[in-house]
């Protein structure tokens, strides 16, 4: 093992560390997509920085989503256990689910 | 040819023979042996260890051949068309990386660092080659994970190679 091996590993594990990272900031500041399926049919698609309201109607009840401040949830529905409304955000991991009007709101980056 | 000059070019054919051979056999070996860190489509890329090997003790002809001889079986044996694609792409670039960081006189590397060139171009390709084929951009943010990946691999390969030379059949005829 020479010198100028171990110059080239080190070379090449700090410049992915510096690309991981300023990947990672890229990924992180991009907005994401808030979609809305019905009956696993794609509903609407909104962008998840800018504030809005959305009143989904299935054909089984209808869920009001708001999106404000880059995180969406449901206010109200018409379900009797308000389940969705309970889950609170949705963010990548966690999807807002309402089985009675069969709607589900999910994040996609 | 003389008995003598004929002699010596059975035994190289034979040596190559089992070169690929050995390349085809690591190459399956690893396959099956997962390694549990989590990260996908992570391997130690043992095959290139004869690789590099073949391209220190004999011509850079030799060890493409027993490189390409290599993918060419494993695909026959145990492969499918993309996978096939894949190694192919991952294995020609790696392999003139490797030819060209070898032969560069300043800066020089010594067999680690040809290795190391070697792991990593080998994955950038085979990312590459997932980004054109699957049409989805975003598998891009594998890739300083798989340049890391490359270069650990590629320095304990290089290293088992630097050792490997040291054996007396290896040493240039």
């Amino acid at each position: 093992m020479k010198k100028n091996d171990i110059i080239l590993l080190a070379v090449i594990i700090v410049a992915s560390c510096v690309l991981l990272t300023v990947f990672c900031i890229a990924y992180l500041g991009s907005g994401g997509e808030v979609v809305v399926k019905v009956d696993g049919k794609e509903y609407a698609r909104l962008p998840l920085d800018r504030d809005a309201e959305l009143r989904i109607d299935s054909g089984h009840g209808y869920n009001l989503l708001i999106i404000k401040d880059g995180k969406a949830f449901i206010s109200d529905a018409s379900c009797p256990d308000l389940i969705c409304v309970k889950t609170g955000y949705a963010d990548e991991l966690k999807s807002i689910v309402c089985l009675p009007n069969k709607v589900t709101v999910s994040i996609e980056k | 040819m003389s008995d003598k000059s004929s002699a010596k070019y059975a035994k190289k054919i034979a040596f190559c023979g089992v070169m690929t051979a050995l390349a085809i056999v690591f190459g399956y070996v690893e396959h099956l042996i997962p390694i549990p860190i989590g990260i996908y489509g992570i391997k130690l890329g043992l095959a290139n260890l004869v690789v590099v090997v073949m391209l220190y003790s004999f011509n850079w002809y030799t060890a493409l051949s027993i490189n390409l001889l290599r993918i060419f079986i494993s695909f026959l044996l145990f492969g499918s068309a993309t996978s096939f694609l894949y190694s192919l792409i991952g294995g020609i670039l790696s392999f003139f990386i490797m030819l060209l960081i070898k032969s560069l006189k300043k800066p020089s590397f010594s067999a680690v660092g040809v290795s190391i060139c070697g792991a990593v171009i080998h994955n950038l390709g085979q990312l590459f080659a997932a980004v054109l084929l699957l049409d989805e951009l975003r598998i891009a943010f594998y890739l300083p994970v798989l340049i890391i990946v490359g270069a650990i691999t590629g320095t304990l390969i290089g290293i088992t190679a630097t050792y490997i030379l040291k054996a007396p059949i290896f040493k240039k005829t």
